[in-house]
């Protein structure tokens, strides 16, 4: 099913239950934003994972997507789904076009390249005037669905965002488990030797950004239609800091990584959240602990032990 | 009142002068970040923090210990140097052996712990460090009156960041350091003790930026959040300038001050952005940097 | 898959036990007030903890305990982020029962938070943020803007600039809802008193601290008077940075916004004739003097200014309304009791006497003071003396021009 493994059809099967059932126990709102979370960072392991590629700047997408979505959603009053799917499509048109100009360099390079576009995005926001500056764009409502699904109700809005974040981490995951996949890994493995191949890996490499970026444009717009506001957190480096910890944390090249990571990473954060500059210091041991000792990440620890490809 | 271009003539020079200012801050942190890529092939994330550090260092020794600031010129580079250096040997000499972008996540990450911390110590507001009596008040130019503090920081940077680039350039040190990042394994061959080279350079690289925080800290007001204002404009200088070049970086770094602060009088709200469009510019011309060497 | 439906089955059974979670109340309900603003950030000292003291400071001059009233009071830091402070105002309503929200400076927050307030149907009091908005087209019934805005400082300050003969202005402006408000309100008046405004430089908020290049630019167009339309950190540097660069040889600044919090920052020295407006000063008449030294042990650093004063003021208004309709009423609806807070006359130590009006605008007076010189000063945090007053009924925007779209006119 879907290309899963046992092992990952077992984790899926659990992530699903989880799904379903918490939110009768914990607060939805805090779990809407993980699994927006969840689905950014899914989106960013494409690239970080799969492919090999660290992009310093994701959160540019994120964000725009986010300004989008909550843009079309206040002023031109469109349908939730229109409103994220165009958050989607702000996101990959923003990859392909700076995308196009980080892909020609690799590795190092790359992250510092993607880093000052997306600085340059947001020193944009803040100067633009749609996007409110430091107001943000506040008070967005949530509209309705397909047409007739209110989403002011929060455990509606909650059903809502878990379907979006499935039907993301499926088709990531089915990204993966295709032909495609299968060259992004070779890249991933060896460049030279895919480019002997035959392939055109720039172009499979622009491919996945494309994908990558159009997906946490996604994530972005449900999140603004989720809170009812979008501001420069969105876009500013933090964010993308925030993103790469959790791939990181939870386990890079896994499936369920990202989706653990950001699971874990936002709890600590809701409980640190009343100690204020904790929780970055706390977020800079983990990622310290992460790079020197914790390489695989909970989820890629585990499948380790387990000998499982999870 | 001549005017060029609509704006009169003594603006453009003050910003002109203000860029240079600006640009001396983003050379010297560009620099320590070149130095060290280019060494240690890291990308030391962990430098805006480091630049921080120094300014602290330097209000902490004036009012803990009543150490005034030009001995904390000296004393902090010396203090944050020896931090940075404690680092190096702990912490990311493990890094070497592995994919470049580790040793980025992790100064990353450092960063984190570093500014975290201090703005759990002192908030996010700033403290007040005063101008040094003996570089108070300000000469009229004509066109401006420019603090002298202000005309201070731009010479003590230049007198610094081309000392750094003599001292790699032109000295058999520098030729040792140079000669130690192309092949180690050789160097070492000939006797000299490779790691411990790679360590002092790395306390180097920290040592500028410490200092750059120092000259920083009566003009900016010392808070936590100084650093992440100049770092990403020092990686922009750092892309720009060519990764690895030390000329590159210096003149990058004040080329790019003046033009930012030409931009902030005819078109003020891209002064922030104009760093980055020059940038995408270079990538798409000239990808390996102005001064850099082919990739 | 077996193991995995087991899983399932044993996940569902286990889901009535933790449906049961929250059980009924059946003790005397808890009044709970929320202090949400800076607390780490530039807005430091003008809110911060000094405002959860005041607060505190309420509940214990109006005899809670005594009155068998349970009420709480917590705070939190909105980091200046608006999307921060939605989020934590929303699980305070809907998870921790918070009833009252309470400060929340910095406008573009205050905006923020408003329409999640009026959606649960929550008090809010805001004593820290300026923007006249919120009583204009961002107003709301279960909203009251309690202590001062940037109509009253625009006309207390910028007025009396303007007669001293500051007739062509130069802004300085934060970039964001306060500093754009306070520059808009502050043209409206310059202008309407014959003066003219020759530019503007608007400033990424926050983390900018260097105000050189802006400066500059305000020395350059040759106006008569530099506005500085911002606040806390900002303010102090700008000044500091104005006298660095010889501003002040050729401009008068006009601090729009400055608390006396900000004073003691910058020192006499250096603050020394500057023009402020505050509706609140510890050494104004002996019942704000009783007051302070109420408070002042515990924020010895800090003394009280007009927000803080504020925050008192209204926690105290709001806990007489809430011992009068009685707790279990006040907590069901926002927009009831502050109706009340609007029909019952305010009165108190800090303010004195002063009106609540129909758009959420409690009239209090406007005081322009003027920074004492180090020499003229007797004691600690003896700052201010007092130039002109203007009552509460005058000092405001007036209730018809504020396009407020509850107000049916």
């Amino acid at each position: 099913m879907f290309g899963f493994t046992r092992a990952q059809s077992i984790a899926f099967v659990v992530m699903l239950a989880l799904i379903v059932i918490c939110p009768f126990v914990l607060y939805p709102v805090f779990l809407m934003r993980v699994l927006c979370m969840a689905l950014f960072a899914c989106a960013f392991n494409l690239m970080l994972g799969y492919v090999g590629l660290l992009s310093f700047g994701h959160a540019a997408y994120f964000g725009m997507g986010s300004y989008v979505a909550a843009w079309t959603m206040k002023f031109w009053h469109l349908d939730a789904s229109l409103s994220i799917i165009l958050a989607g499509l702000t996101g990959a048109f923003l990859g392909l076009c700076l995308g196009y100009l980080a892909i020609r360099r690799s590795g190092i390079y790359f992250a510092m390249i993607t880093l000052a576009l997306a600085q340059m995005i947001y020193f944009f926001c803040l100067e633009a005037p749609f996007t409110g500056g430091e107001d943000g764009i506040q008070q967005v409502p949530r509209g309705k669905m397909l047409g007739f699904i209110d989403l002011s109700n929060d455990m509606t809005m909650y059903w809502v965002v878990a379907a979006i974040f499935l039907g993301g981490f499926l088709l990531i995951h089915r990204i993966i488990h295709s032909p495609f996949g299968q060259v992004l890994k070779g890249i991933r493995e060896n460049e030279p030797r895919t480019t002997s191949l035959g392939y055109r890996t720039d172009d499979y490499k622009l491919i996945a950004f494309v994908l990558s970026c159009g997906l946490a444009g996604v994530a972005g717009g449900t999140k603004a239609l989720v809170f009812g506001i979008a501001t420069l957190t969105d876009v500013n480096y933090p964010m993308s800091g925030e993103v790469v910890l959790m791939t990181l944390l939870g386990g890079l090249g896994t499936v369920f990584g990202p989706v653990a990571g950001s699971a874990i990473l936002m709890t600590m954060e809701n409980y640190l959240a009343e100690f204020g500059a904790w929780v970055t210091v706390t977020q800079g041991v983990i990622f310290m602990v992460c790079v020197l000792a914790f390489r695989r990440g909970v989820v890629g620890e585990i499948a380790n032990l387990l000998r499982w490809k999870l | 009142m001549m005017t060029i271009f609509g704006y009169p003539a003594p603006l453009l020079y003050g910003q002109i002068l203000l860029g240079l200012i600006n640009g001396a801050f983003y050379a010297m942190l560009s620099l320590g970040l070149a130095v060290i890529f280019g060494m240690l092939n890291i990308i030391n994330f962990a430098h805006g923090a480091l630049f921080m550090m120094g300014a602290f260092c330097s209000w902490m020794l004036l009012n803990y210990v009543g150490i005034g600031y030009f001995w904390s010129l000296l004393l902090a580079p010396l203090i944050i140097g020896a931090f940075g250096i404690v680092l190096e040997k702990t912490i990311i000499s493990r890094l070497y052996k592995l994919d470049h972008l580790y040793g980025l996540l992790l100064t990353f990450g450092l960063a984190l712990v570093i500014e975290g911390l201090f703005r759990n110590a002192y908030g996010s507001s700033g403290m007040p460090y005063r101008i040094p009596d003996a570089l108070q008040g300000a000469t009229n130019l004509g066109f401006m009156y420019m603090p002298n503090y202000r005309g201070w920081v731009v010479i003590a940077a230049a007198v610094v960041c081309f000392s750094t680039w003599a001292l790699i350039e032109k000295t058999s040190l520098g030729a040792t350091l140079r000669a130690a990042t192309e092949n180690a394994p050789l160097v070492q061959a000939f006797g000299v003790n490779v790691p411990r080279l790679i360590t002092l350079t790395y306390g180097g690289g920290v040592a500028l930026a410490a200092f750059a925080g120092v000259l920083a800290a009566p003009i900016y007001s010392v808070n936590p959040n100084m650093g992440t204002n100049f770092i990403n404009t020092a990686f922009a200088v750092v892309v720009i300038g060519g990764m690895g070049s030390i000329m590159g970086s210096i003149v990058t770094g004040f080329a790019l001050g003046v033009i930012e602060g030409m931009t902030k009088v005819f078109w003020p709200q891209a002064s922030a952005t104009v760093v980055f469009l020059v940038m995408v510019i270079i990538l798409l011309t000239r990808p390996r940097g102005l001064f850099g060497k082919a990739a | 898959m077996t193991l995995s439906r087991r899983q399932v089955l044993t996940a569902a059974a286990t889901l009535p036990a933790l449906a049961a979670t929250v059980p009924a109340r059946a003790q005397t309900p808890t009044l709970k007030i929320g202090v949400l603003n800076d607390q780490s950030g530039p807005y430091t000292n003008t809110g911060g903890k000094t405002s959860v003291i005041c607060a505190q400071q309420a509940l214990e001059d109006f005899g809670v305990s005594s009155k068998g009233m349970n009420v709480e009071v917590i705070a939190a830091d909105h980091q200046n982020k608006p999307d921060l402070a939605v989020s934590i105002v929303r699980q305070w309503f809907d998870r921790d029962g918070v009833d009252m929200l309470l400060d929340v400076p910095t406008s573009s927050v205050a905006l923020a938070v408003q329409s999640v307030a009026r959606e649960k149907n929550k008090v809010y009091l805001n004593s820290g943020a300026a923007t006249s908005d919120l009583t204009g087209e961002a107003c709301s019934p279960n909203f009251i803007h309690w202590t001062y805005d940037t109509y009253m400082l625009a006309k207390s300050t910028g007025a009396a600039m303007v007669k001293a003969g500051g007739d062509s202005w130069y802004f300085l402006t934060a970039d964001y809802a306060f500093g754009k408000k306070l520059q808009f309100d502050t043209t409206a008046l310059v202008q309407a008193s014959g003066g003219k405004v020759n530019g503007s430089s608007a400033y990424p908020f926050p983390g900018t601290t260097d105000f050189s290049s802006f400066l500059l630019q305000a020395q350059a167009s040759r106006a008569k008077v530099l506005g500085l339309a911002n606040a806390g950190a900002d303010t102090v540097n700008s000044i500091k940075q104005a006298a660095e660069f010889g501003v002040n040889n050729s401009m008068k600044l006009a601090a729009l916004l400055m608390f006396i919090t900000d004073v003691h920052a910058l020192g006499l020295a250096t603050a020394q004739g500057l023009n402020l407006t505050e509706s609140f000063y510890w050494d104004l008449n002996d019942r704000t003097r009783a007051f302070t030294n109420r408070v002042k042990a515990k924020t010895p650093n800090n003394w009280p200014n007009m927000v803080h004063a504020g925050c008192y003021s209204a926690t105290l208004h709001y806990l007489k309304v809430a011992h009068d309709m009685g707790v279990a009423e006040a907590k069901k609806s926002g927009v009831e009791t502050v109706a009340r807070m609007k029909k019952m006359p305010v009165e108190d130590d800090c303010f004195g006497k002063t009106t609540i009006r129909e758009d959420g605008r409690n009239l209090t007076p406007a005081y322009l003071f003027e920074v004492k010189k180090p020499s003229e000063s007797k004691g600690p945090w003896d700052y201010f003396k007092l130039v002109a007053s203007t009552p509460g009924d005058q000092a405001y925007r007036p209730m018809s021009e504020g396009h407020c779209p509850f107000i049916k006119s």
